[in-house]
């Protein structure tokens, strides 16, 4: 088990090293430069945007500023954002716990739907659950979030006004940010102004975690059901119905038990996905996420938090997928006792 | 009071080519303590017969018999819920591939307990108690320290000898064993042969023992049962059959015994069983059978006590017991 760690972890550092050379690279083929987009079209002199370029330390040479920045990154620096000013660690971490929240429901709401939606459609295989079932999740699983998200907020918020269009909570509140989470911080505060905030913030929640849920949850449901038939099928399903076991417990004890490995594979791997898909989701919704924060990096060429922010994300995607892995252990005894 | 009787049980499986009838018109009694081998090529419909009696024919099977009765239960007439109290507990199964019919997730002594848990509750500490009692029983080594072992950490012989243990957990009457053996090694086929005899006969425990090795049957049962292509086709005491077999086909597969062979050349019984879709007009064995006439190729035959036996056949082979 411990070798088994010691080379996953090993393969972290290639890996790494290759995120910071591709984003590295992508983000400087862009056209324009941080000066160029802070100007605009007023225009600048050649003399002052050179010296600006000095000044950020973007005039040297591509290999030295790579190997600057590389150097930094291993001693736990991420560098200096060129707009704010700020260290790109404390921007991220101010920034993530709203991503982080977000994802979180936008992931149980996948998986509490999905999984009992899966499994009962492969119980009732064929049926018209089933087929009705897996219609809806390959439609949620092929559609664009963007476009989604904006077809919700037009239903629910324009039309029927029952959910907010925007933002992680009404303007009549002012929470200090205390832990970054919105429902955290809203009952933390005492202050008598901010009754009703904690519902405000949940209220808040609902769209977006519907908008990024609707990917997993069609994955989540699709694979659950596949997994499903395969167990049910298996001998030991029929063991377990000549113990004289009711069908409740046959399914949700002996056959989920054996599905499970494959589909919490897939919700690891969902991360990835969702980290994707909040990008969009935050920019549709004004969420002040990891998100929305990476796409105005990227309007601003600021090169140091796109790809700080970029790293970080793909440590946690990193960081997930190994905790899944060493999860199967515990989830399938096979994998437990090998050697 | 027999133990169990069915009359006139037929299992009907929907394909595309219409219904099929995977199991026809058997009829079966079994008394307190018998010990009957059900023997038939792959596909007659042994294992289907069985799984009917437990109730694990899934839909869309479709299950009829004129009398299905257990221990004086009617069987056809109970709810899923009730049956359930019976299955696991009065009546219980072993199957042909022990590795695959353990759940890979769950220890075993877990899947032991489990049993006693639905049918007889008790404490946990008494559970763990009575099982280890049954691992003993069957002859697991040191028990105890197998409780928490899993199935791929045992063999195959130790996986059906833990299959044997849950079935035993809650003394049922009636033990139904499917092919136990088949999938083992030689040397632990014996084995558990044994192991099935004897629990049979110290708990006065019925058993029905399927399977397609004549020798098996030769050596542990009392009376046989023989199936061809969904049907039944013969039943007799044990040592009768292998005397003096009534239907031609049981008198073509005792020939192709190896042991029973005089020449050099293996007898085998030409042709192959009909399919699904190819089944023939009268006596489903005719194009098979070496005595057949024109009355077998149109008319079905009844299974019938003649000769001593019952036999689904309109000429029974003839010839003294001695």
């Amino acid at each position: 088990m411990l070798r088994f760690v010691l080379t996953r972890v090993g393969l972290v550092i290639p890996t790494f090293l290759g995120i910071i050379l591709l984003t590295f690279i992508l983000i400087r083929l862009v056209p324009g430069d941080p000066v160029q987009v802070r100007v605009g079209e007023r225009g600048i002199t050649e003399e002052r945007r050179l010296a600006l370029l000095h000044e950020m330390g973007l005039d040297r040479p591509l290999h030295v500023q790579f190997f600057d920045y590389v150097g930094g990154v291993l001693q736990g620096d991420l560098g200096i954002s060129i707009i704010t000013k700020k260290p790109v660690m404390v921007e991220f971490l101010t920034l993530f716990p709203a991503t982080l929240e977000l994802a979180f429901f936008a992931i149980l709401f996948a998986a509490s739907i999905g999984l009992p939606l899966g499994v009962i459609a492969a119980v009732r295989r064929g049926s018209a659950f089933d087929h009705t079932v897996m219609g809806l999740s390959l439609t949620g699983y092929s559609m664009p979030i963007f476009w989604w998200g904006l077809l919700l907020i037009l239903l629910f918020s324009v039309d029927l006004g029952w959910t907010p269009v925007a933002k992680r909570l009404s303007d009549d509140y002012f929470v200090d940010q205390v832990t970054g989470f919105m429902l955290i911080d809203t009952l933390l505060s005492d202050d008598p102004m901010n009754e009703g905030s904690f519902l405000d913030a949940l209220h808040h929640l609902i769209l977006p975690t519907v908008v990024l849920g609707t990917v997993p949850l069609a994955v989540i449901a699709r694979m659950t059901r596949s997994a499903m038939l395969e167990v049910l099928g298996e001998d030991y399903i029929r063991t377990a119905r000549a113990k004289g076991l009711g069908s409740i417990r046959v399914v949700a004890v002996h056959a989920l038990r054996n599905a499970l490995v494959p589909v919490v594979t897939v919700i690891g791997l969902q991360v990835g996905t969702l980290m994707g898909g909040a990008i969009l989701t935050e920019t549709v919704f004004s969420w002040p996420g990891i998100g929305k924060w990476l796409v105005e990096s990227i309007g601003r060429r600021d090169y140091p938090a796109l790809q700080g922010g970029v790293l970080v994300i793909a440590a946690l995607v990193m960081t997930v997928n190994l905790a899944v892995d060493l999860l199967y252990g515990l989830l399938n005894p096979r994998i437990r006792h090998r050697r | 009071m027999p133990l169990l009787e069915i009359r006139n049980l037929a299992v009907e499986f929907q394909t595309h080519r219409g219904p099929f009838r995977a199991v026809d018109g058997v009829d079966l009694t079994l008394e307190p303590g018998e010990l009957l081998g059900v023997v038939g090529e792959s596909g007659s419909g042994k294992s289907v017969t069985m799984l009917a009696v437990m109730g694990l024919i899934a839909w869309p099977g479709k299950v009829t018999a004129d009398v299905m009765r257990f221990d004086g239960i009617d069987l056809m007439s109970l709810s899923d819920s009730d049956r359930r109290k019976i299955v696991g507990k009065d009546i219980a199964m072993i199957f042909q591939e022990p590795m695959t019919s353990l759940n890979p997730s769950f220890s075993v002594g877990y899947q032991i307990m489990e049993t006693l848990a639905v049918h007889e509750g008790g404490s946990r500490r008494e559970r763990r108690r009575r099982t280890i009692e049954l691992l003993e029983q069957v002859g697991i080594p040191a028990a105890a320290s197998r409780l928490d072992s899993f199935p791929h950490q045992l063999s195959g012989g130790m996986c059906q000898r833990v299959m044997i243990a849950m079935a035993i957990a809650c003394n049922p009457k009636l033990l139904i064993a499917d092919e136990p053996t088949t999938a083992l090694d030689v040397t632990i086929q014996a084995q558990i042969l044994d192991l099935l005899v004897s629990l049979s006969r110290e708990r006065n425990m019925a058993m029905v023992l399927i399977t397609h090795d004549m020798g098996v049957v030769a050596e542990t049962a009392q009376r046989v049962m023989v199936m061809y292509a969904s049907q039944q086709v013969e039943e007799q005491p044990a040592e009768r059959l292998f005397e003096q077999p009534r239907h031609p086909y049981t008198a073509a597969l005792l020939e192709a015994l190896p042991e029973r062979a005089l020449e050099k050349r293996l007898n085998t019984i030409p042709g192959v069983v009909p399919g699904i879709a190819d089944r023939p007009s009268g006596c489903v064995f005719n194009p098979r059978c070496n005595f057949a006439q024109e009355r077998c190729r149109i008319e079905q035959p009844l299974l019938e006590p003649k000769l001593g036996a019952r036999v689904r056949c309109h000429f029974p082979i003839r010839g003294d017991v001695s």
